[in-house]
């Protein structure tokens, strides 16, 4: 394989996920020692599924320079299309066998009717909304975990990159694009239970009979491959012709127009693709998460997702996944509760409050003075082979790096 | 006259202020021509109308044998049709090398789809050899365009509009900041460039232009002031005064 050979972090990469994904197996108590809990296991899964959206953040603002900050919107709404199928299925199990308790036999729409005060109970409504239509068909609600953050992304980017919008007020409309979502989300005539959001997400319908033991170490070794894949498809988008051109259009975009390339087809095909990859990480996301709900499409959060890809270091493929799992399992260690306080006499520093000061600083420190990232630790270990001039891509704003290069 | 590129009647003004005015431009489809005048004559926003980067406010931007009109078209769509251009300052896509630069220039399709699935053959890479070489970057192949000399980097940027295979070139004072040898080299390079297709070079320099040996067009406050051989025209008193005199 040409595209392995010369591009050897990709081998790299997915013999370090193989390795992980073997250790959490022998470790996880459904397959293995019992080492680590159930709740870690799909913690570590969760994380795979968030690297993955980091992935796609990298390959839309690291490489193409759009700094979208709405991709976890796409995120949830995979979760979303996947909870409806969910919800939907597992009352339809419960409604089915107590209704079975009385002697006539129901009628399908006694079934649906029971199905719908089941799940809208909580927003005191009993009719099914129609957006959940397809939710009965596990197939159908698949194909919306692709095609609705596809057609959305579509709709805003042609919107947005027809008239030119980019930089900081690009950043700001997808901002409001996420906050309209949530907002809308939160209204119960959404039809989407509003701030209740979908429960009870880690039973999977027609599964009932497997421990969570078991379904966590499934749905982590979906999670990995899922982003073993997704890492293969971006790693080769970036390797050739089609990379060369996001990079340029990052870089100084008219020019490209005058190569006579469509800038505005590009961005419209990366925007789609990462958000493609961002629903398709929500839908194995929130299976593992149990429970979503419209505080997910919060836009700090996909603040913090620019966040993770800036730390790892923006621009190269296995940045973005280390700074999502590093900063992500950090977080949730600091803000689990379980990290001892620090008495200092006149103020305590509750690491729970304090996790996002850390994290901010960390943040300011990493683009004053490592543009590169946690990444750029990679090229202290390769920095003992001769330079390759075929390497990663550089940040958009680190041209000291390109001068120090110059004098090697 | 068959031209390839017919300018004619093209006014623009920017918040009142007339930068073109009721200019007519013609060129011939294997012609290298110079182009003129003081500083803010309008000679980068001449430019700009042909690629499509400013919209005229009035006036006809015809092409090729079949005319066709450039004026609603997109800058991309420009550059398709064959119009390639050089910028003022050289931009070449620093972060990549040589051979990125030159292959992304390289005359292909260029809708999304086609460029993923497109990978260079033999034939690419023996053609992206071929223009390092006659721009002098053979042995910078796989460096990384950032890391060369100015002057290095305007023959890569000419390098790259020889790729995309334009059948007009614009050409925005391509020996600003040279030394006197990358001048020498440039100017041939140009001459060379036009035995096949039509070159526009803006400049400021006297003695450059005198070296291109070619017809010569004065730009003066938007429009155009004389026309001729540069003996011709640096002996008109009206270009004395608003250009040379000063
Ligand atoms: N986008 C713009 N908005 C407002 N004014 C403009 C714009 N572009 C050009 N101008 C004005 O139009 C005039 C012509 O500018 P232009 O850049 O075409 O001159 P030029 O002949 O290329 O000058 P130079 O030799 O300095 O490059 C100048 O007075 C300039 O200030
Ligand atoms: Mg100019």
């Amino acid at each position: 394989m040409d595209f392995l050979r010369k591009n050897p972090s990709v081998l790299w990469f997915l013999a370090i996920l193989a390795v992980f994904t073997l250790a959490v197996t022998l470790m996880a108590p459904g397959t293995g020692s019992g080492a680590i809990s159930t709740s870690f296991v799909k913690t570590l899964g969760k994380t795979l599924c968030l690297a993955m959206v980091a992935l796609a953040m990298d390959l839309v603002w690291g490489y193409a320079g759009i700094l979208s900050l709405g991709h976890m919107a796409f995120f949830a709404i995979g979760g979303y299309m996947i909870g409806m199928w969910q919800m939907y299925a597992r009352t339809e199990e419960i409604v089915i066998t107590s209704l079975a308790q009385s002697p006539i036999p129901p009628t399908a729409t006694e079934i649906h009717q029971g199905i719908a005060s089941q799940i809208f109970g909580v927003v005191g409504s009993s009719h099914m909304p129609e957006i959940w239509y397809f939710a009965h068909s596990l197939p159908a609600q698949l194909a919306l975990v692709v095609l609705v953050p596809a057609l959305l992304a579509l709709v805003f980017g042609w919107l947005a990159f027809r008239s030119r919008v980019a930089g900081v007020y690009l950043s700001i409309l997808t901002q409001a694009m996420t906050l309209a979502l949530a907002l809308w989300l939160f209204q119960n005539d959404s039809g989407l239970r509003g701030n209740n959001g979908l429960s009870g997400l880690q039973n999977i319908p027609g599964l009932g009979k497997v421990a969570q033991e078991t379904l966590s170490v499934w749905f982590f070794w979906a999670s990995a491959l899922a982003l073993a894949l997704a890492y293969l498809l971006l790693a080769w988008v970036v390797s050739g012709k089609f990379g060369s051109v996001i990079r340029a259009i990052r870089d100084d975009e008219q020019r490209v127009r005058f190569l006579g390339y469509p800038v505005e087809g590009f961005k419209l095909f990366v925007f789609a693709l990462t958000a493609v990859i961002a629903g398709i990480g929500g839908a194995l996301y929130y299976p593992q998460a149990g429970i979503i709900n419209p505080a997910e499409l919060a836009p700090i959060a996909s603040i913090y997702l620019a966040v993770w890809v800036a730390i790892g270091g923006r621009g190269r493929l296995y940045g973005a996944v280390m700074g999502a799992v590093i900063v992500s399992l950090l977080s949730s260690w600091f803000t689990g509760g379980r990290v001892p306080d620090v008495p200092l006499g006149f103020a305590t520093i509750h690491w729970v409050d304090w996790w996002q000061v850390l994290l901010g600083l960390a943040f300011v420190l990493v683009t004053l003075f490592a543009p590169r990232g946690l990444g750029g630790l990679v090229d202290l270990v390769t920095g003992l082979h001769p330079p390759r001039r075929h390497g990663a891509a550089l940040g958009p704003d680190s041209g000291s790096l390109q001068e120090r290069e110059a004098q090697e | 006259m068959n031209s390839l590129l017919e300018v004619s009647g093209v006014s623009v003004s920017f918040d009142g202020f007339r930068a073109i005015n009721n200019l007519s431009f013609q060129i011939g489809p294997a012609e290298l021509r110079a182009v003129i005048g003081p500083n803010g004559a309008g000679k980068t926003t001449f430019m700009d109308i042909v690629t499509g980067k400013t919209r005229p406010d009035a006036g006809r931007v015809l092409f090729g044998e079949k005319s066709i009109s450039l004026l609603k078209r997109s800058e991309a769509e420009i550059a398709r049709i064959g119009v390639g251009r050089k910028f003022q300052r050289p931009t070449v896509f620093e972060d990549q090398t040589v051979t990125d630069n030159l292959m992304m220039a390289l005359k292909a399709a260029r809708g999304p789809w086609k460029v993923l699935f497109w990978r260079p053959g033999a034939a690419e890479h023996a053609r992206v050899r071929e223009l390092a070489a006659r721009v002098g970057l053979a042995e910078a192949l796989a460096r990384k365009s950032g890391e060369l000399s100015h002057g290095q980097k305007q023959w890569l940027e000419i390098g790259m509009l020889l790729a995309q295979e334009p059948r007009l070139l614009l050409v925005d004072e391509p020996a600003a900041g040279m030394t006197l040898a990358e001048r020498e080299q440039t100017t041939a390079m140009l001459v060379d460039l036009a035995k096949t297709r039509a070159v526009v070079v803006v400049e400021h320099d006297m003695e450059f232009v005198r070296r291109l040996g070619c017809k010569v067009t004065v730009l003066h406050e938007g429009s155009v002031l004389a026309e001729g051989s540069i003996d011709h025209v640096t002996a008109d008193p009206r270009v004395i005064e608003v250009y040379l005199g000063r």
